[in-house]
């Protein structure tokens, strides 16, 4: 057995080697475009959800949704054309971590301001407020607001605000936690649940695809306040310009434009107390 | 830093995260009953001299072992609850609890059947024969003579099967169990800013579940391996 030594080293090394080059390979994927913000001839990053039509939406290679049109236009104030945008996809989880890794440059990603977010990274805008509510079955005319929900069967997503604020306002609903709202609209669709609940935008775009068209509804009856801000690294110069952006978006009607078009086919209208929202003034 | 602490420090007070591994272990408690239960009959069923349920065990473990469990629990959650409407308890968690479990037992079941089985392979074949020869049939000779044997040769993948098992609760989330990992995700949802030290947490409590049932199996196995 005197020459397993070698062997084993040999083994080891190789091991070593691999693991090496396989981080080394995530490294390059990483940092292929390199965003110096406010260049022309540069990228820009735009961290958007994938998963929630109506907002943030991959169709093969077409991206859709209000957040997305809100960064095209953000971007194009800023210097960027449409092609110089790179598309990354921001789970709610990863978001703070992206931003502070620099793995993106901004994020529009039904990204609600909160003082504990703050904390780790600047926000712009708002350039949307949202409110929790409710999607239900288009026949169905039981459940008018939060107050219907006691005892009934409710779907949201897991560790999602919207999960904990209907818990703490209704303690006697059966919450089905899923890992994305498509999921939870296949409960809603079989009778397993009565209603799914998050951000009104958010369901009136679920209830906007092709697929769902006229099947459901959502009930109009708000209770509580998400303002979505545009994520922003901590200490990034790019708060005024962003909120200039959105300013001038909302007079020009492409902020309404947005919206108008991205949740047709819902019977959705949005809070028009609180919106379109006037953007907050940088910096604390 | 020491405000780091105090934000950290009221993380627990915000959140039952034992009550949130409570559940995980309640999760692994039973589905090590049930893997146990169904991994030993098809164990049974694979060294069996009847063909058809040969047949039958090989193929319960190459299709299960072969799945990734949260395709299991998702179907289970999403196919059969949600399509076919059929529950497992009349309290609405406890059916996602259970529906937990059942994908849970079935899955590690085919695991624990291998670990049987390769503990089977430690008993010398003379065992079997002389079961044979003194007249017992193949149920009596496999509860007596070769089963207590295999079990004590199979204690270290047997264990290895219940870590894994241990850790494999986390993917409950996707059949609507509230544990560890769905809080975690509530955590990192509200309180961003002492991120890092919600994955430290987690990570340190699946340490102190593990590495103890990590111990007593390498004890165990050494304690009670059959010296030949």
């Amino acid at each position: 057995m005197r020459s397993s030594k070698p062997l084993g080293l040999a083994a080891m090394a190789a091991a070593a080697a691999l693991t090496l080059t396989a981080c080394g390979g995530g490294d390059d994927g990483g940092s292929g475009t390199e965003g110096e913000g406010g260049g022309s001839g540069e990228s820009v990053r735009i961290g958007i959800k994938y998963d929630q039509p109506g907002l943030g939406f991959r169709d093969g290679s077409e991206y859709t949704g209000f957040d997305v049109d809100v960064a095209k236009y953000v971007a194009g104030e800023l210097g960027y054309s449409e092609d110089q945008i790179e598309w990354v996809e921001s789970p709610s989880a990863n978001r703070e971590n992206m931003l502070a890794n620099d793995q993106v440059d901004m994020i529009f990603a039904t990204y609600s301001i909160t003082d504990e977010r703050d904390q780790t990274v600047d926000f712009a805008g708002p350039y949307f407020v949202a409110g929790q509510d409710l999607l239900v079955r288009a026949d169905d005319d039981s459940i008018q607001g939060p107050a219907d929900l006691e005892g009934k069967n409710l779907c949201s997503v897991t560790g999602s605000t919207s999960a904990v604020n209907v818990q703490e306002e209704v303690p006697g609903v059966n919450l089905v936690e899923q890992g994305g709202y498509a999921e939870c609209v296949t409960f809603l669709e079989s009778g397993q649940v009565d209603a799914v609940t998050t951000d009104d935008i958010i369901l009136a775009g679920l209830a906007s695809t092709d697929a769902n068209q006229g099947k459901f509804k959502v009930v109009g009856n708000t209770f509580s306040e998400e303002r979505y801000g545009v994520g922003l690294p901590q200490g990034s110069d790019q708060c005024e310009a962003v909120n200039e952006a959105i300013t001038k978006m909302i007079e020009e009607g492409a902020w309404e434009d947005a919206v108008t078009a991205n949740t047709e086919g819902a019977n959705y209208s949005y809070n028009e107390e609180l919106n379109p929202p006037e953007p907050e003034p940088c910096g604390e | 830093m020491s405000d780091y602490l105090t934000d950290f420090v009221s993380l627990f007070d915000q959140y039952d995260v034992l009550a949130a591994f409570w559940v995980n272990l309640r999760l692994t408690f039973f589905a090590a009953l049930g893997s146990a239960a169904l991994g030993a009959l098809i164990a049974l069923m694979r060294i069996s001299p009847i063909a058809s349920l040969r047949l039958l065990g090989t193929g319960y473990v190459n299709l299960f072992r072969n799945t990734p469990l949260t395709i299991i629990l998702v179907f289970l959650v999403l196919g059969v609850w949600s399509q076919l409407g059929i529950s497992l308890s009349s309290d609405f968690d406890q059916n996602f609890f259970n529906w937990a479990v059942l994908g849970l037992s079935l899955y590690h079941a085919a695991f624990v059947c291998e670990a049987i089985r390769s503990g089977v392979n430690t008993v010398p074949a003379g065992q079997a024969e002389a079961a044979r020869a003194i007249g017992l049939s193949f149920l009596p000779a496999a509860r007596l003579i070769i089963f207590p044997q295999a079990l004590r040769g199979a204690i270290t993948p047997l264990g290895n099967t219940l870590i894994a098992l241990t850790k494999n609760t986390t993917v409950a989330a996707a059949a609507s169990v509230t544990e560890i990992s769905s809080l975690m995700k509530t955590m990192i949802e509200f309180r961003p800013d002492v991120i890092i030290a919600i994955f430290l947490v987690v990570a340190l409590g699946f340490v102190l579940i593990v590495v103890p049932v990590g111990l007593l199996t390498t004890w165990a196995s050494r304690k009670l391996a059959v010296k030949r």
